[in-house]
């Protein structure tokens, strides 16, 4: 027999509610703050100059992105794949799908050296931009989704669930190809230049959404004295360490075919031996603490059946995620161009050197927005829509699940 | 991002409308206290495209589409090089700057000049001089008949085919 | 006489004036015509074609290591340099740079100058969502700052660091050179200059200090000093790897 599955607002009258929605209203109005600045005064008071011309407000934008896509995938493994588990969490999947992309669509417009121009960007288009192809795939992605969440809310369009879910599938696919390629596309660096960088942005993008749906999925339920069953909650941190091992297969498959090239050979010692914070980042924050440190908790026999340790390798992951973020980015910018092989190179403008960043207060805070920014949408809006199930204990999510 | 109401989308109109309406009231010349459009003053041009015509097109039609033209004229030159002058927003800071007591130049951006002057209280941002230089630098080549046809462009001569066409029809 | 038909007389004599269109050319002209110069005087009011290609040689076996007269003179044409008075050394543009180069294995060193090599595929105009980033027909490439928004992906994908970005506000920038902040911007091959037949300021500098290591013109004109001395001898296009046939080249590396 098929169980319904009852969906209600949260009562959000609590003290702890208001002290959230305070507590992100302030980290974005911070965020505003230092846009405001950063923007009158211009670029200069940040730590991003023409040698690395992305920052932070990029690690922070492109984490978002890439984790609002993967998180979309909870709801597609229920519709797709047609896990019936999975099923009551497809709401809360779109929304936080939907929720994450502002954030970090925010943040990227509002690093621009004009966001005044938003309006052109909107309007001239050079269609040979994978750039131009990303600004129509995320707001398609924004309407795909928002489409989807309706047919499952919305009891008489129910019927169009699946294909609405298929749509949404294939989009954030070709959404996520479209991330990875803004670097994959970039020939001139030794860093990027890589056709792999799009297939291993969709694999990142299933990790880092679903570590994010894991953390939201139970803060909510914990705050909220909602039952979170073990069924659901084990079978989504097992996924979470198949995820975590395909993007370690992705990395190492990457490195190893730069490795094997001697052409490659400068940019991956610079990485993975002597590149100081960028090496220190990769080995031990990437691999150690975002990777291995997180799998091997999840499948701990005992370790793995704990939430806080369940909660706690989410978390890693997160972290491991904006390591890898940043090494991608500003290590990839940080080693110079290659245009003179086989020369030593200097100028007055920095040719021939590692490249140095310390980013300001000012870009951290706006990328820490953005972050913000995404909480609060979702915050507001479990609050004022049906986007969370009463009850997501075993007996509810599956009739015949073994009690744990 | 920013979401507006019904109510005050209705609000900003009206706002945007009321000075319409008020400079209406003033052009009727009635008794009522100059209004702040009508106190604006802008500095005397430091030249005239000709003695019969002030500017590069009548004045009226540069009060409104003075715009067009430049951003006409914008793209021409920056992405197909051409390099005719008459609507060139170089030769509006040229002629439409003015100088200060000591006999400096006055950026044309500051609050009382030309450009801000009126701007400012149209509330109307411009973009041109985060860019573009404020103060005549070269002399102007927009002096002599000669030089002001050598920089016509075939849109102007277009133009003057216009003017020449609705004359006829006025006659 | 009313008003209108006062501003259609004023009209009709500039529409005969315009029939004189020689003499007119003749009284914009005067000084522009150098002798020396590749580049024939084009009339204001027509586009460029791409029946041109312009282009440089550098002959670094004539670059001096200790001579930066073309970027002093970059500067002094174009405005930049000094302009920036907030920006960090690494935020501060740089269109043209003076760039040493040592062999790894000999020891050789030599200076030649850098900038934007005005590719025939250009990776930055590919990269630009706008299409602020973009390629005249006569082969020069330039950023169109109306419409860069300043997301500065074509720096990302320039292979040259041939760009910038301009971290600040600007005041007193030349009329022929607009620049400011918050867009991107890089080499113009003096766009104003060749506009009216002349040539880049660098390439004006380096004849001037008797290097002679810069020559400027048409690469689609075989008998253009440019093309001769390119047939002549052996030069090579930085990154040739990429394939984006540059407009700059260079001998003697």
């Amino acid at each position: 027999m098929k169980l319904s599955m009852n969906y209600r607002e949260i009562e959000g009258k609590s003290a702890g509610f208001w002290i959230l929605l305070g507590g992100l209203a302030l980290v974005i109005a911070l965020a505003g703050g230092a846009t405001l600045y950063m923007e009158h005064e211009g670029h200069y008071v940040t730590g991003m100059n023409n040698q690395i011309v992305w920052g932070m407000p990029h690690v922070f934008a492109i984490f978002l992105i890439v984790a609002a896509s993967g998180a979309l995938n909870v709801a597609s493994i229920g519709t797709v794949f047609g896990k019936p588990i999975y099923k009551p969490l497809g709401r809360l999947s779109g929304l936080l799908a939907i929720a994450l992309l502002l954030g970090g669509l925010i943040v990227l417009v509002l690093d621009l050296g004009h966001p005044d121009r938003l309006i052109v960007a909107m309007t001239y288009y050079n269609f040979k931009s994978i750039f131009a192809w990303n600004i129509i795939l995320y707001n398609g992605f924004l309407a795909v989704t928002v489409v989807y969440l309706w047919m499952m809310m919305e009891r008489r369009m129910n019927r169009y669930y699946r294909p609405a879910g298929f749509v949404a599938f294939l989009w954030r696919l070709i959404l996520t190809t479209g991330t990875g390629s803004i670097f994959g596309f970039l020939v001139a660096r030794q860093a990027y230049d890589a056709a792999i960088m799009a297939p291993m942005f969709v694999i990142m993008s299933f990790s880092y959404g679903l570590a994010v749906f894991i953390l939201v999925l139970m803060a909510s339920y914990n705050w909220t004295r909602r039952p979170l069953g073990d069924a659901v909650l084990f079978r989504l941190k097992n996924l979470l360490g198949v995820y975590i091992a395909a993007v370690l297969y992705f990395v190492l498959v990457f490195n190893l075919t730069n490795l094997y090239a001697t052409e490659h050979h400068g940019i991956e010692r610079f990485i993975l031996l002597d590149g100081g914070i960028y090496t220190a980042l990769f080995w031990i924050v990437q691999i150690g603490l975002g990777s291995l440190l997180p799998l091997a908790m999840i499948y701990h026999p005992t370790l793995g059946k704990s939430r806080p340790a369940i909660a706690t390798a989410a978390a890693l992951v997160i972290i491991g995620a904006f390591a890898q973020l940043y090494v991608i980015l500003i290590g990839g910018q940080a080693y110079p161009l290659e245009i003179f092989p086989g020369y030593e190179v200097s100028s007055a403008f920095f040719d021939g050197q590692v490249n140095s960043y310390s980013p300001s207060i000012w870009e951290i805070t706006l990328g820490v927005g953005g972050i913000a920014l995404a909480l609060m949408i979702v915050t507001v809006a479990v609050r004022v829509l049906r986007f969370l199930p009463e009850s997501l204990e075993d007996a509810a999510v599956d009739p015949h699940a073994k009690s744990a | 991002m920013t979401q507006c109401s019904p109510i005050s989308r209705v609000l900003a109109l009206l706002l945007l409308l009321l000075p319409l309406v008020a400079t209406a009231d003033s052009d009727q010349g009635g008794e009522k206290e100059a209004l702040p459009f009508s106190d604006l003053t802008f500095p005397e041009p430091a030249r005239h495209y000709s003695a019969e015509q002030k500017c590069v097109q009548p004045v009226e039609e540069m009060r409104k589409n003075h715009m067009k033209y430049i951003l006409h004229q914008r793209d021409e030159t920056v992405h197909r090089g051409i390099r005719t002058r008459r609507y060139a927003l170089e030769e509006c800071v040229n002629c439409h700057t003015a100088k200060d007591d000591e006999g400096e130049y006055v950026p044309i951006n500051a609050p009382d000049q030309f450009c801000y002057s009126c701007h400012s209280y149209a509330s109307v941002k411009i973009d041109c001089f985060q860019c573009h230089a404020t103060k005549p630098v070269r002399p102007s080549t927009l002096n002599t008949p000669e030089s002001n046809a050598a920089n016509s462009t075939e849109k102007l001569s277009n133009d003057i085919r216009q003017l020449l066409a609705s004359e006829g029809q006025a006659q | 006489m009313s008003e209108s038909s006062k501003l259609a007389d004023a009209a009709r004599r500039n529409f005969l004036a315009k029939a004189g269109v020689a003499a007119g050319a003749a009284a914009v002209a005067p000084g522009v015509f150098l002798s020396t110069s590749p580049a024939q005087a084009r009339p204001a009011d027509e586009p460029v074609s791409s029946a041109k290609r312009w282009g440089i040689l550098v002959d670094t076996t004539k670059c001096a290591s200790d001579c930066s007269a073309c970027v002093s003179a970059c500067e002094n044409e174009n405005g930049w340099g000094s302009s920036e008075p907030n920006s960090s050394a690494e935020q501060k543009a740089h269109w043209i740079r003076s760039v040493t180069i040592k062999n790894k294995a000999t020891g050789f060193a030599k200076t030649l100058p850098m900038m934007c090599q005005h590719c025939e595929t250009p990776p930055c105009v590919d990269v630009c969502p706008t299409g602020a980033s973009f390629r005249r027909a006569d082969g020069i490439v330039l950023v169109d700052k109306h419409i860069c928004i300043g997301c500065r992906y074509c720096m990302m994908a320039c292979p040259y660091k041939a760009r910038s970005f301009v971290h600040e506000d600007l005041h007193d920038q030349k009329p022929w050179a607009p620049r400011g902040k918050g867009t991107v911007e890089s080499c113009t091959l003096c766009d104003h200059r060749v506009d009216k037949g002349e040539i880049p300021a660098c390439v004006e500098a380096c004849s001037a200090d008797n290097h002679n290591a810069l020559i400027f013109g048409d690469l689609y004109d075989e008998n253009s000093e440019i093309s001769k001395a390119l047939k002549a001898k052996d030069s090579v296009e930085l990154r040739a790897d990429l394939g984006l046939n540059t407009g700059v080249r260079y001998r003697g590396i």
